[in-house]
C-alpha cells in the first residue's frame, strides 16, 4: 500500500471499527443500534428515517455545523503543535482563555459591529496564543514535557475563567454574565431562519479562514518548513541552523491562537453571554481526535471535524431514543484508539493482501 | 497558622495523598518497564466508577461494601489497562496517543454505564464510604499519634504499605531488576534472555491495578458518589508526583504528601489570616500550579527510565 493511500484507508478503517465497537456496546447494554444509527443520520442530514411525519428538519444541519466549528479549530490547534513534534493537550484551556477574552471585549468595549466583532475575535486569538506560550516557554527553557503542563494549564484556565466571570463581570445568577451587545455577536437572524431556528452563525467564516491559514503556513512558507523540520528531527534542525526553541514557542502560540478563536466562536456565536463552567467541556480532547483522524492536515481536519461534530449533534437525539449520549464519546475514543493502533491494522491488512496474491511470494523464490 | 491547625489538616491531607501515592506507584511500575502511562487519569476514573457502583449495590447486604468496592476498583483498573498494554506493546501504538484515547474512553464509558445502571449521569450516592479509624496503642504516641493514628482513613496505611512493597519488588527482587532493565535498555535486557513483552505487560497491568485502586480510594474517601469530575486531574497530578519523586517509591511518597497538603490547604485557607483574603479559586488552582512548579524545578535533574515511551523494536541494537 502506498503512503498516500494508507493515509486515507487507515483512518477510514478506524472510523468503521469505532462505529462497530459502539454498536456492539449499544447491543450489549440492551439498546437498539438501529435507533443509534437513525439518530446519527438525523444529526448529520436532518432527515428523520424513523418518523415519516416530519421527514426533514434543516435545524439539525445548522446544529451540526455549530458543533463542528469549534472542534475543527481545536483540531487545528493540536495538529499545528503536533507538526512541530509537540503533544499539546492544552487546547481546552487556550479555548477557555480565548472565550474569557472575547467576553471581556464584548462586555467592555462599545463600538460599531465592523470594529467590535473583529476586536472580540482578535482578543480571543491573542489570549489563546499567550496561554499557549507558557507551556511553549517552559518546554524551550527548562525542557519540561508539554503534556502534563498543558493539562495543568487547562484546570488553571477553568478556575481563572470562573473567578473572572463570577467576581469581576458580576454574574447575576452565578452562572453567566449579562448578555453581550449585538455588535459583538456572530449571530444572524437570516442564518437562523434558513435553518429553522438553529444556532447557526457566521462563525464558519473564521473557521474556513483558519483552515486556509493553517494549510498555507505549514505547506507554503519557510517558517512552516522549519517548524516541520523541528518536528521530524530536533537535533538535525538545530544542526541546520534552525532556531528550535523559538520554533517550539511560536508553534505553541499559533496553536493557542486557533484554540482561542474557537473560544470566541462558541462565546459570541453559539452563546450570547460569558459562562462560568462546572468543568471542562471536552473541546480540547475532541480536537485531538479530530486532528489524529484527520492526519494533521487541513482537509482531513475539516472532514474529521464534521464527522465528530455530527456525532456530537446526534447526542441529544440518541438520548431521546433511550441510548445514553455518552456513546458518542465512546465511539470517538475507540476511533482514536484504532488510529493509534494503525501499525497493527497495517499488519493485518498486509497479511490479507498477501493471502489474496500468493503468486508474488512464489516469484521471489 | 497555628500548630493546632496543622494537626487538624493531617486527616484531610492524608486522605488526598493516599490516592495520589497509589496511582503514582502505578505509574512507577509502568514507566520503569518502559511504557509511559498517560492513561492513569482514565484508569482512576474506571476504578472510581467501579468502586462506587459496587459499594452502592452491596451496601444493603454487607457492612464491608466499601472494601469490596476498593477490590472491584483495583480489578477494573487492571482490566482497563489491558487495552493500553495491547495497543502500546503488541500493536506498537504511540503510547501518549493510546493513553489519551483511554482517558477519553473512560469518561464516556463510565458515564454511559451510570446511565444504564442508575438512569442518571452519576452513580447513586453511597451512604458509607471507607470509614475513618483510630489505631489502638499507636494513637497514644504524643503528637505523632494525633497526626497519623487518630481519626484517619486507613487508605493512607494501604498507600504506605504499597510504597514499601513497591520498593521491595522494584529494588530487591529479580523481577524488579528485570523490569527496570526493560525500561532502561530493552534490547540489552532481551539479549540477556528477558522477555521484554512480558515485563512490560507486568508493568502496565500493575499500574492499572494500582491506578484503579487509587481511583476507588479517592471516590470512597473524598466523595459521596462517582461523577464525571470525581477525579478532576488527580491522575495527571500522580504522573507529576512520579517525576517530582524521581521515579523512586519513597520520592513518590513525599511528592504525594506534598500534593495532599496543598489540596488540604484550600479547606483551611479561610482560617489563616494571611491567606484568607485570597479568592477560593486560587486554592483550587494551587495543586495544578504546584505541579507545574515541581516539574520546572525537577525537569532538568530528573532521571526517568531511558526507554520509557520508546516503541520496543526487537531488531534495533
Amino acid at each position: 500500500m502506498t503512503a498516500r493511500r494508507e493515509k486515507i484507508v487507515l483512518p477510514l478503517i478506524a472510523v468503521l471499527l469505532g462505529f462497530l465497537l459502539g454498536s456492539i456496546i449499544v447491543i450489549a447494554t440492551g439498546r437498539s443500534p438501529l435507533a443509534m444509527i437513525g439518530a446519527i443520520v438525523k444529526g448529520f442530514t436532518g432527515i428523520d428515517l424513523l418518523n415519516p411525519d416530519v421527514p426533514f428538519n434543516p435545524r439539525y444541519i445548522g446544529e451540526f455545523i455549530i458543533q463542528a466549528m469549534p472542534i475543527i479549530l481545536t483540531g487545528l490547534a493540536f495538529a499545528f503543535a503536533s507538526r512541530t513534534g509537540l503533544f499539546s493537550i492544552g487546547a481546552e484551556g487556550q479555548l477557555m482563555m480565548g472565550s474569557l477574552a472575547a467576553t471581556a471585549v464584548a462586555l467592555l468595549v462599545k463600538a460599531p459591529k465592523v470594529v467590535h466583532l473583529p476586536l472580540v475575535l482578535l482578543a480571543a486569538i491573542l489570549a489563546g496564543a499567550l496561554w499557549g506560550a507558557i507551556p511553549g516557554l517552559l518546554k524551550a527553557a527548562f525542557n519540561v514535557h508539554e503534556v502534563v503542563v498543558t493539562i495543568m494549564m487547562n484546570y488553571i484556565a477553568l478556575h481563572v475563567n470562573n473567578y473572572t466571570i463570577l467576581n469581576i463581570f458580576g454574574s447575576v445568577d452565578r452562572i453567566k454574565t449579562a448578555p453581550f451587545a449585538p455588535t459583538a455577536l456572530l449571530k444572524d437572524p437570516w442564518l437562523e431562519s434558513i435553518t429553522n431556528g438553529s444556532r447557526l452563525n457566521w462563525g464558519f467564516i473564521p473557521v474556513i479562514l483558519a483552515l486556509l491559514i493553517f494549510s498555507f503556513i505549514i505547506n507554503r512558507t519557510t517558517f512552516g518548513f522549519s517548524l516541520r523540520a523541528v518536528g521530524y528531527n530536533k537535533e538535525a534542525a538545530r544542526y541546520a541552523g534552525m532556531k528550535v526553541n523559538r520554533n517550539i514557542v511560536a508553534s505553541m502560540m499559533i496553536a493557542g491562537a486557533f484554540a482561542g478563536l474557537a473560544g470566541a466562536v462558541i462565546t459570541v456565536g453559539t452563546f450570547t453571554f460569558g459562562r462560568a463552567l462546572p468543568s471542562a467541556e471536552g473541546y480540547g480532547f475532541d480536537g485531538i481526535a479530530v486532528a489524529l483522524v484527520g492526519g494533521n492536515e487541513a482537509l482531513g481536519i475539516l472532514l474529521a471535524g464534521m464527522l465528530f461534530g455530527g456525532l456530537k449533534a446526534a447526542q441529544p437525539l440518541m438520548q431521546s431514543q433511550g441510548i445514553p449520549r455518552e456513546i458518542a464519546g465512546i465511539i470517538q475514543a475507540s476511533i482514536v484508539l484504532f488510529v493509534a493502533m494503525k501499525f497493527g491494522i497495517k499488519m493485518v491488512l498486509q497479511k490479507f493482501e498477501r493471502k489474496q496474491a500468493p503468486s508474488t511470494e512464489g516469484d521471489r523464490v | 497558622m497555628t500548630f493546632e491547625m496543622l494537626l487538624q489538616m493531617f486527616p484531610i491531607a492524608l486522605m488526598f495523598a493516599a490516592p495520589i501515592i497509589l496511582t503514582a506507584l502505578g505509574g512507577l511500575f509502568s514507566e520503569r518497564s518502559g511504557i509511559v502511562n498517560i492513561a492513569l487519569e482514565g484508569i482512576m476514573m474506571v476504578g472510581a466508577f467501579t468502586g462506587a457502583t459496587v459499594t452502592v449495590l452491596l451496601e444493603e447486604s454487607t457492612p464491608a461494601a466499601a472494601w469490596y468496592g476498593l477490590l472491584a476498583g483495583l480489578a477494573a483498573g487492571l482490566v482497563f489497562s489491558i487495552l493500553h498494554a495491547v495497543a502500546s506493546i503488541n500493536l506498537k501504538a504511540d503510547q501518549v496517543i493510546s493513553g489519551t484515547a483511554l482517558n477519553i474512553l473512560a469518561g464516556g464509558l463510565t458515564v454511559y454505564l451510570c446511565q444504564i445502571i442508575f438512569h442518571q449521569q452519576r452513580t447513586r450516592a453511597f451512604s458509607n464510604g471507607i470509614q475513618k479509624m483510630t489505631v489502638p496503642l499507636l494513637s497514644r504516641i504524643p503528637v505523632l499519634g494525633r497526626m497519623l493514628f487518630i481519626e484517619n482513613y486507613p487508605t493512607i496505611y494501604i498507600a504506605v504499605a504499597a510504597v514499601l512493597l513497591t520498593w521491595f519488588v522494584v529494588y530487591k527482587t529479580p523481577l524488579g531488576l528485570r523490569m527496570r532493565a526493560c525500561g532502561e535498555h530493552p534490547q540489552a535486557a532481551a539479549s540477556m534472555g528477558i522477555n521484554v513483552y512480558r515485563m512490560r505487560y507486568f508493568g502496565v497491568l500493575v499500574s492499572g491495578a494500582l491506578g484503579g485502586l487509587g481511583g476507588a480510594v479517592m471516590v470512597l474517601t473524598a466523595d459521596i458518589q462517582y461523577t464525571l469530575v470525581s477525579i478532576h486531574g488527580t491522575g495527571f497530578i500522580s504522573l507529576a508526583s512520579l517525576v517530582f519523586g524521581k521515579w523512586n517509591p519513597f520520592g513518590v511518597l513525599g511528592a504525594g504528601l506534598f500534593f495532599g497538603f496543598s489540596t488540604a490547604l484550600s479547606f483551611y485557607a479561610k482560617d489563616i489570616p494571611l491567606l484568607a483574603s485570597l479568592p477560593g479559586e486560587f486554592f483550587y488552582i494551587l495543586p495544578y500550579l504546584l505541579t507545574i512548579v515541581a516539574l520546572v524545578a525537577f525537569a532538568g535533574k530528573s532521571v526517568g527510565p531511558k526507554a520509557a515511551g520508546e516503541i520496543y523494536d526487537s531488531g534495533k541494537r
